[in-house]
């Protein structure tokens, strides 16, 4: 049998921006990521001083996740994230610090960050998820491929709710939406309201 | 329900450009590693498995490209261009294509490229398989660390299910790069020797080259005499470290749980493990623990990597390939360079190849940010 499933919540972070469920919780007319960033903290997180050691695609998903998760009581929840650049931001900087051989200094704390995926790590340890993971690359946002994978993940009980969405960081620019989807909530998990809502 | 099997399949690697020459290189115990001094990769000598250039050539000619594509674009295309000849089935708006790869043509930010930055962008990649193929659908492209090959099963699997696709056509490749070997030299993790998983010499990781293939699909029609039952998976966080695996093994554990569990089995119906095993010092301690938890101690494993090193994102589908061959010769693999056991937990590594029936495997990886991802497979008997 097919159950429905709802979004409960949704977050953007982009123009300075951060907003819950429309509604703005931070603003700045900063441009600059790291200082649009590190006024984010300051307002909405506080007390993960980790974020500061975090690449630009972590840290965007990290607050976008936070402001979602920060009251959430569920522990399983699968996180399905998706962008176009993949962690291209940080794979330059660290190209950059390997690229001849009087200047060649790989930092393992760079090459760590060298994965998409490792934005979600980073939620994860923070909301102590022990969850569903898994991260697609695709040229634009594509609702469809996101909303499939957090059906099978919930109907099969693999999850009883999934963080979903869009987390994206490339030269300079970045973008980020996500939404949780549960069997309550105030939208119908459809493509066309999660397209709606981006 | 209807059944999804795992069927045709490729794989390209320093043993040659299909499954076969691959199966026949581990029979043998015929390891595809040896010491490369390539300054332009590394500073210092390394130890790899990579695809022969001249002949990589020479197949990707015959497929009379139209345009030029990049080293791993190349292998890619020969080994899906093969997968697809063998199941020889139409493409339709129900074949789903996924791309697994960590870091794509990430050699094209070296200032020697001759392709232009934009090639970097995994999407970029895809977009050039679907299209000299002629895929309908837009290629769906899983990056999420060293499980993305055994994830890609999963996932193909769960978008089957939910109707998306009735097949699914998988590669997976990643390159040996500068940029890659730099950084696991950076973490000290490099091993000029060929590794050997679970022992108690262990020095450390091979970072190696392949790209594989498979047909996922729900059509017992379009099955093979070595292909196998998706039956059951999970792929959870170890919410602990980003780089370093957890102490636990509590995310492994939890993955291998959810998959046995959906498979509708016990512990004990597993014949064989088809572990990760990089043969770093805290990969192969942390699979110890998660397996002694899962009561799975007693049943034989081996780690490949003594064969192809780690191959990013392809190894979860390359050794699911040669579980599937494994399974279909009824042969325990022997875990090659594997002498005394050196993590702290019991682990039955198989160290001679031996004939055994075997019906059913589970197939594990684990990688960075936290991730693992376990599938359990079965003899499809058709």
């Amino acid at each position: 049998m097919k159950n429905d499933f709802y979004i409960q919540s949704y977050s953007h972070v982009k123009n300075g921006e951060v907003s819950v469920n429309g509604k703005t919780v931070f603003k700045t007319s900063e441009t600059d990521f790291k200082l649009v960033m590190k006024a984010a903290y300051k307002k909405l997180i506080i007390d993960h001083p980790k974020f500061f050691k975090m690449d630009n695609l972590s840290k965007l998903g990290f607050l976008a996740a936070h402001v979602l998760l920060e009251n959430e009581k569920e522990k399983n929840i699968a996180l399905i994230l998706s962008n176009k650049a993949s962690s291209l931001d940080t794979d330059r900087t660290y190209q950059e610090s390997i690229k001849n051989v009087e200047q060649y200094y790989p930092s393992p704390a760079v090459f760590v960050y060298t994965l998409p995926n490792i934005c979600m790590g980073e939620i994860s340890i923070k909301h102590k998820l022990y969850s569903e993971n898994c991260f697609f690359v695709t040229d634009e946002f594509t609702p469809k491929t996101l909303s499939t994978y957090a059906n099978e993940l919930l109907e099969s009980n693999k999850a009883r709710k999934a963080l979903c969405g869009w987390v994206d960081v490339d030269n300079g620019k970045y973008n980020a939406f996500l939404y949780v989807v549960a069997k309550k909530g105030t939208f119908v998990h459809s493509e066309a309201e999660i397209n709606r809502l981006y | 329900m209807s059944k999804i099997y795992l069927s045709h399949n490729n794989i390209v690697s320093s043993f040659g450009f299909n499954s076969i020459s691959a199966i026949e290189g581990i029979r043998n115990q015929v390891s595809g590693l040896s010491l490369y001094e390539d300054k332009k990769i590394l500073g210092t000598p390394f130890c790899s498995s990579r695809i022969h250039q001249e002949k990589l050539q020479e197949h990707y000619s015959a497929l009379s490209p139209n345009e030029e594509h990049t080293r791993l674009e190349q292998m890619m295309l020969v080994s899906l261009s093969d997968c697809l000849k063998k199941a020889n089935i139409k493409l339709t708006e129900k074949t789903g294509l996924i791309i697994s790869t960590t870091k794509g043509n990430i050699d094209v930010l070296e200032n020697e490229s001759k392709y232009p930055e934009s090639r970097a962008y995994l999407p970029v990649l895809g977009e050039k398989i679907r299209q000299f193929l002629g895929f309908g659908n837009k290629p769906i492209i899983i990056s999420n660390a060293c499980v993305s090959g055994i994830l890609a099963i999963a996932a193909a699997k769960r978008f089957i299910k939910q109707g998306l696709y009735d097949d699914v056509f998988i590669v997976a490749g990643d390159l040996v790069t500068p940029f890659i070997l730099s950084g696991f030299n950076a973490f000290q993790a490099l091993s000029t020797e060929p590794c050997r998983p679970y022992c108690k010499t262990r020095t450390g990781i091979n970072i190696g080259e392949v790209a594989s293939s498979v047909l996922v699909t729900n059509d017992p029609s379009k099955t093979t005499d070595e292909s196998v039952i998706v039956l059951g998976e999970g792929s959870c966080n170890d919410a602990n470290h980003i780089s370093g695996p957890s102490r636990t093994g509590e995310g492994l554990l939890r993955s291998v749980e959810a998959a046995i569990k959906q498979s509708e089995l016990q512990s004990g119906d597993i014949d064989y493990i088809s572990a990760h095993g990089t043969a770093t010092m805290y990969n192969d301690e942390m699979e110890s623990i998660a397996f002694e938890r899962a009561n799975l101690s007693n049943t034989p494993l081996n780690s490949l990597k003594g064969y192809f090193g780690h191959t990013l994102g392809a190894s979860g589908l390359l050794e699911t390939i040669i579980g599937m061959h494994s399974l279909h010769q009824n042969t325990l693999f022997a875990s090659l360079g594997f002498q005394e056991l050196g993590v702290s937990r019991p682990l039955n590594i198989i160290k001679e190849t031996t004939s055994k029936n075997i019906n059913t495997f589970l197939k594990t990886a684990s990688g960075f940010g936290g991730s693992n991802t376990a599938v359990v497979f079965q003899k499809a008997q058709v």
